[in-house]
C-alpha cells in the first residue's frame, strides 16, 4: 500500500483529479461515413461509423427505428502480451455496454429499417479504453451526421491506495481497489454507462461519480474543439471570437 | 478507363508505372516490439510485432517461429464484415508471409533458445484500417518496416533450462529488405499499385517480391484472368526497378527512427 500515490502525486506524476494527456481528431478514415481517433495516455483508439444503411438479413430490421451495432476490438499488438485476434468474452461485453452507452443519445426513430455500425479498434491499450472508445465513438457518430440529442463522453474514476482518483491508468486499474467507468450526456446530465468493480463506501461512490463527471466535462470541451476543427476549417480562433 | 490506359494514363492522373504516395511511420505502437503504419494513397494499414517464447515445430527444432497475420477490419471498408478472416484476408496474410519468409529476411536460426523445446516466436499482426486497393504491397511494407525496427529482450538460458530476460533490448536479427510490387492487368495494360477502382475492373493480378540484389524471392498471381509470357517478364523487370525505389523509402523511414533514438 502507498506505492501508487505519494504526497498526492500518482506514479505517472498526476494529481488525483488530473486526466492523462489526451488528443482527439475527427475524420481520420476515408471510407467510413464518420470516424474519429483518440489518444488518452497510452490508449490509441480509432473508431468508424458506417450507416445508416440497409440491414441484412432484412428480418432483423425494425419498422420504427434503426438497429445499432457495435464492435469493440483490440488489435493483437495492442497489449503487453499478444491478444489473439478473435473477439474475447471481455470484448463482447464491452461492445454491448458501449452500444448501450451511445444509444440513448441517438434519435433512433429517425432511421427506421436501417442499421448503424460502430467499429472501435484499440490499436494500443491502456487503462480506461472503453471510456476513451465511447468518447471517440460519439464524435464518429457526429461526423457521420447521425442525429443526436447530445454527445456522449466517458471517463473513469476509481480507488487507488485508499484515495479516490480520476482516470485510472493501466497499473492503477490492475493494482488499485476499485474502478468505475462513467459515461454521460453532458448537456442533458444523463448518465448512460456506469460500471463498478471493487468495494467503495457510499461516500466514496459519490466522490467517484463527481470526479468522473469533472473529467467528462474537460473531455467534452476537447470533443467540441475537435468537431470545430474538422468543420470550421478557418480555425478555432474565429469560432471562439464569434461566441 | 481502358481507352485512357491505352494512352498510358490512369483515372487519378498517374502514369502506368507510378505508385501513389507512400508514407511509412515506424514505432507508432510503444507496446509492440516493433511497429509501422503505412499509407499508400488512401490505403492505410498498421503492423505490430509481438515476440514471445514458443515451442518450435517438430520438423524445424532449430528455427524460431515467424507468423504473419493480416485482418481486414470491419472499419476499413463498407464491404468488410466482422468475423473470421475471409479468403481474401487469408491470401493477403499468406502472400506477405511468403515474401518475408522466402527472402530469409529474419534469421530464424538465431532465434533458438533451447533446441527442440523453446524458441522465439515472432508474431506480426497487421490491421487494415482503410481499404483503397493494393493491400498486399501496403501490408508487406508495413510488415517489413515493423520487423526492421523490432527490438527484443536479450536473454540468458541457464543450464537448468530457465530463460532469464536481461534488461537491455537488442534488434531482431534481420538482414535483407524484401519488397513486393503488385501489378494489375486491365485489358492489355499492366499497371502497378492498383487502387480500388482499378481492382474492381482488373482481369489479373500478379505480385512479385524482390530482395536487395534484385533476385526474386516470392510471387503470386491472382484472379481468374491470365498473363502472357511477355507480361510476366515485363513484371519481373519492373518489380526489380520499382522494388529498389521503394526499398530506399523503407530504409529512410527506418533510419529516421534510429536518429530520433540517438
Amino acid at each position: 500500500m502507498g506505492k501508487l500515490i505519494n504526497d498526492g502525486i500518482r506514479v505517472d506524476g498526476r494529481r488525483v483529479d488530473e486526466l492523462r494527456p489526451y488528443r482527439l481528431e475527427v475524420g481520420v478514415l476515408k471510407n467510413a461515413d464518420g470516424s474519429a481517433y483518440i489518444e488518452l495516455g497510452k490508449n490509441k483508439i480509432i473508431v468508424a461509423v458506417y450507416g445508416p444503411k440497409e440491414l441484412h438479413p432484412k428480418h432483423l430490421a425494425l419498422p420504427d427505428r434503426c438497429v445499432l451495432r457495435c464492435r469493440y476490438h483490440m488489435s493483437p499488438f495492442s497489449t503487453d502480451v499478444r491478444k489473439p485476434p478473435a473477439p474475447s468474452r471481455r470484448e463482447i461485453e464491452i461492445s454491448k455496454v458501449i452500444r448501450e452507452a451511445l444509444e440513448p443519445a441517438i434519435l433512433v426513430e429517425e432511421y427506421p429499417r436501417t442499421a448503424i455500425d460502430i467499429f472501435l479498434e484499440v490499436l494500443q491499450s491502456d487503462g480506461g479504453s472503453r471510456c476513451a472508445g465511447i468518447t471517440a465513438a460519439s464524435l464518429a457518430l457526429a461526423d457521420a451526421g447521425i442525429s443526436m440529442y447530445d454527445l456522449v463522453v466517458a471517463c473513469a474514476a476509481g480507488k487507488v491506495d485508499g484515495t479516490m482518483v480520476l482516470d485510472l491508468s493501466d497499473i492503477e486499474d490492475k493494482e488499485g481497489e476499485a474502478d468505475m467507468p462513467v459515461a454521460v450526456m453532458p448537456n442533458l446530465n444523463i448518465i448512460t454507462l456506469l460500471q463498478l468493480d471493487g468495494i467503495l463506501t457510499h461516500e466514496e461512490f459519490k466522490q467517484g461519480i463527481d470526479l468522473a463527471l469533472s473529467g467528462c466535462k474537460k473531455l467534452y470541451e476537447a470533443q467540441r474543439k475537435a468537431l470545430i476543427e474538422r468543420y470550421f476549417k478557418s480555425g478555432l480562433n474565429q469560432q471562439e471570437e464569434a461566441e | 478507363m481502358i481507352e485512357l490506359l491505352a494512352q498510358g494514363r490512369r483515372l487519378d492522373g498517374r502514369s502506368l508505372l507510378d505508385y501513389r504516395p507512400i508514407d511509412i511511420k515506424c514505432n507508432v505502437i510503444q507496446k509492440a516490439n516493433g511497429s509501422a503504419q503505412v499509407t499508400l494513397g488512401n490505403t492505410q494499414v498498421i503492423a505490430g510485432v509481438k515476440i514471445e517464447v514458443g515451442v518450435p515445430f517438430p520438423d524445424t527444432p532449430d528455427k524460431g517461429l515467424l507468423v504473419v497475420n493480416a485482418e481486414i477490419l470491419p472499419l476499413a471498408s463498407p464491404y468488410a464484415e466482422p468475423g473470421p478472416p475471409d479468403e481474401d484476408a487469408i491470401e493477403l496474410s499468406r502472400v506477405v508471409d511468403r515474401g518475408v519468409r522466402e527472402s530469409e529476411m529474419v534469421d530464424l536460426s538465431k532465434l533458438v533458445l533451447i533446441p527442440g523445446q523453446k524458441v522465439w516466436a515472432i508474431f506480426v499482426d497487421v490491421s487494415v484500417l482503410n481499404v483503397d486497393g493494393n493491400l498486399i504491397d501496403a501490408t508487406s511494407y508495413a510488415v517489413v518496416a515493423a520487423l526492421l525496427t523490432t527490438k527484443m529482450p536479450e536473454v540468458e538460458v541457464t543450464p537448468t533450462g530457465e530463460i532469464k530476460e536481461k534488461s537491455n533490448m537488442i534488434p531482431l536479427p534481420v538482414s535483407k529488405i524484401p519488397v513486393s510490387v503488385t501489378f494489375a492487368r486491365i485489358g492489355e495494360a499492366m499497371v502497378v499499385d492498383p487502387d480500388s477502382e482499378e481492382e474492381a475492373v482488373m482481369d489479373a493480378r500478379i505480385t512479385l517480391t524482390t530482395v536487395d540484389e534484385g533476385h526474386l524471392c516470392a510471387g503470386q498471381k491472382g484472379l481468374a484472368g491470365g498473363l502472357t509470357y511477355e507480361q510476366i517478364m515485363f513484371a519481373a523487370e519492373t518489380a526489380k526497378i520499382k522494388g529498389q525505389e521503394i526499398r530506399e523509402i523503407i530504409k529512410r523511414a527506418v533510419s529516421s527512427v534510429g536518429q530520433r533514438e540517438r
